[in-house]
């Protein structure tokens, strides 16, 4: 499957990712071959296989209901690119 | 042209874990310093592995249980992914295709008609981060984040739109956030945002099945700004269709102080979630013992309760029904019977006596101080008022003065005892000191007498209540009547004693 150069912008667009007009190329190639390696998986019959959501034969692993401390609020905002007293700072964002 | 309202009504309630839904950060945000219960699980940092909470887990099989739901064999944690600042993750863990709970119902009764509104699912999310914005001064605006809120455990119940008008869209929600304080799962507090709804709504021709573009409200942050939210919007989608215009698809928000909806432009792409199964967190199963084992520790519900005021206490049907309108008022009542206080009276007695104090009195007091039950539990315990009771009914106080000394033992927190003591209100019930008074009110009021003697009965009346006030109403009223009424037939109608 090819994807289209407006499939490319969209996704981009998800991802917050502003792509050069070269890339958009590139990554409408790259994106294409992965999504054609999916194709050959899907190809397999999988008729008789049950669905599942994760490949760990785990199930219901849960935890009880206890609090334990949180990390200090200048760790929390170390990696802050910018703060306001113990807050996180963003530019604008309208509903 | 005849029109019918079609509302269907979202419902996001915070769970009351001590701690958040996949970390085991405080789930206690209200009044604690921006970011101060926030760890690298709650900011999404590489590598951190969540984990789930069982207690959130038991709380939403609890709700879907109350609610008629059937229970997932098996349910799962998907990714919603959508750019916002209060996501740190840029997607929230919530459940998409396979729901905790679904195809379960509610009955409302509205003007005494009962009606089951259809439960479409009940799910379990995380709760996203808290933004305050700033305007713009000059610069460019911005917003500050606190990521405290971030993770705590978010119950949402999606109702079918089987709601016909926002009345009902009232009672459904009221009865909704009762059921789940009864379970005990979450506050219901809709102004602490522990309790928050959104509502689609639509109109239609009357007769058709067919509903007019369906608009989404949001920013509704009362029981009352739904209700006017709702009526607002059936009104302005009437009169936009009788006027000729069109109806669009879209979001509204409620302004509460314009009283108005306002369209709200909708994100680009908003909806383009990519769900996908949270790799993090395995599936989990719910298995009928431990579905079971849930059912069996529900608590007894709204209706249920009601239900055995009536039988047990013989309480009508209306004191039952506001009694039981809250877990923490049937409590109260309850607590009350159960002191041990007054129990030579039989059950139905001393139920119609605490049930009448309960609305009357002590309902006068709340609205008047604008607090809840639970804040008068506060000031005055179930014991406290009961032993007050048991003071009227033994006629050591009058109810006017058990009303006035009432109203002390809330402003105060103080015993019914220490209040009358102190301020010398107990009743005289001493009939030399009572006979006293009533012969000098005898002597004061000769024509009272004349009128009495004269087949007037009313004046008996008005003697016994000059007696009461000489006594600053202290006298008991039984006593000062038996007490006149001996008297008056020893003396002539002149006054004179024989």
């Amino acid at each position: 499957m090819k994807l289209s150069r407006e499939d490319v912008l969209h996704i981009a667009l998800l991802a917050r990712l502003g792509l050069a007009e070269t890339e958009i190329d590139k990554f409408r190639e790259q994106l294409s071959n992965i999504l054609e390696n999916f194709e050959i998986l899907q190809s397999v019959d999988t008729a008789d296989t049950p669905a599942t959501a994760q490949p760990f034969p785990l199930h219901n692993v849960l935890r009880e209901d206890e609090v334990v401390p949180s990390l200090p609020p200048d760790q929390i905002l170390a990696n802050a690119p910018q703060k306001e007293r113990d807050f996180f700072r963003v530019r604008a964002v309208l509903e | 042209m005849s029109f019918e309202t079609i509302i269907g009504l979202e419902v996001h309630a915070q769970l009351l874990t001590r701690s958040k839904m996949f970390c085991r950060c405080s789930a206690d945000y209200a009044s604690t310093p921006p970011n101060t219960h926030v760890c690298p699980i709650c900011l999404g940092m590489p590598g951190v592995l969540p984990t789930i909470n069982k207690q959130a887990v038991e709380y939403t099989l609890m709700t879907a249980l109350a609610l008629n739901c059937q229970i997932a064999d098996s349910t799962k944690f998907d990714r919603k992914n959508y750019p916002y600042p209060d996501l740190m993750k840029g997607y929230q863990i919530s459940q998409y295709d396979a729901p905790i709970g679904y195809g379960g119902w509610l009955n409302i009764e509205v003007d005494g008609q009962r009606k089951r509104i259809a439960i479409t699912r009940v799910h379990l999310e995380e709760d996203v981060a808290k933004l305050v914005h700033h305007a713009a001064t000059g610069g460019e605006g911005y917003s500050l984040v606190d990521v405290n809120r971030a993770g705590v455990p978010l119950m949402e119940i999606v109702g079918e739109p089987d709601l016909r008008s926002p009345e009902e869209a009232r009672h459904y929600l009221v009865k909704l956030r009762t059921i789940l304080q009864y379970l005990g799962v979450s506050t219901g507090n809709m102004e602490e945002g522990s309790f928050r709804c959104d509502a689609n709504i639509s109109i239609r021709r009357q007769g058709s099945h067919n509903s007019m573009a369906k608009v989404e409200v949001k920013n509704m942050n009362s029981f009352k700004a739904v209700y006017r939210a709702l009526e607002y919007e059936a009104r302005r989608q009437r009169k936009a269709v009788s006027e000729g215009g069109k109806l669009t698809q879209e979001t509204r928000g409620w302004v509460e102080e314009r009283g108005k909806t306002v369209s709200q432009r909708s994100k680009e792409y908003a909806h383009d979630y990519r769900y996908f199964p949270e790799p993090d967190l395995p599936p989990l199963i719910l298995s009928r013992e431990w579905v079971e084992e849930i059912r069996a520790k529900l608590p007894e519900l709204p209706e249920e309760r009601r239900q055995r005021f009536i039988a047990d206490y013989k309480l009508p049907l209306y004191n039952a029904s506001l009694l039981t309108g809250s877990r923490a008022m049937a409590d109260y009542f309850e607590d009350c019977l159960k002191t041990g206080i007054l129990s030579n009276l039989s059950l139905p007695k001393r139920a119609k006596m605490v049930s009448n104090w309960l609305l009357g009195e002590v309902s006068r007091i709340m609205n008047a101080n604008d607090i809840d039950i639970a804040n008068f539990r506060g000031k005055v315990s179930p014991g406290r008022l009961i032993k007050l009771l048991a003071l009227n009914l033994q006629a050591d106080i009058s109810t006017a003065t058990a009303k006035s000394v009432l109203e002390e033992m809330f402003k105060t927190a103080r015993d019914a005892d220490d209040i009358i003591h102190q301020r010398g209100l107990s009743q005289i019930s001493d009939t030399e000191a009572i006979e006293q008074e009533v012969l000098a009110v005898i002597k004061q009021n000769t024509q009272a007498i004349a009128d009495y003697k004269a087949g007037k009965t009313q004046a008996l009346k008005f003697l016994v209540g000059q007696v009461m006030r000489a006594t600053g109403g202290r006298a008991d009223p039984k006593l000062v009547n038996e007490l006149i009424e001996k008297k008056l037939a020893e003396v002539s109608p002149s006054g004179e004693g024989r």
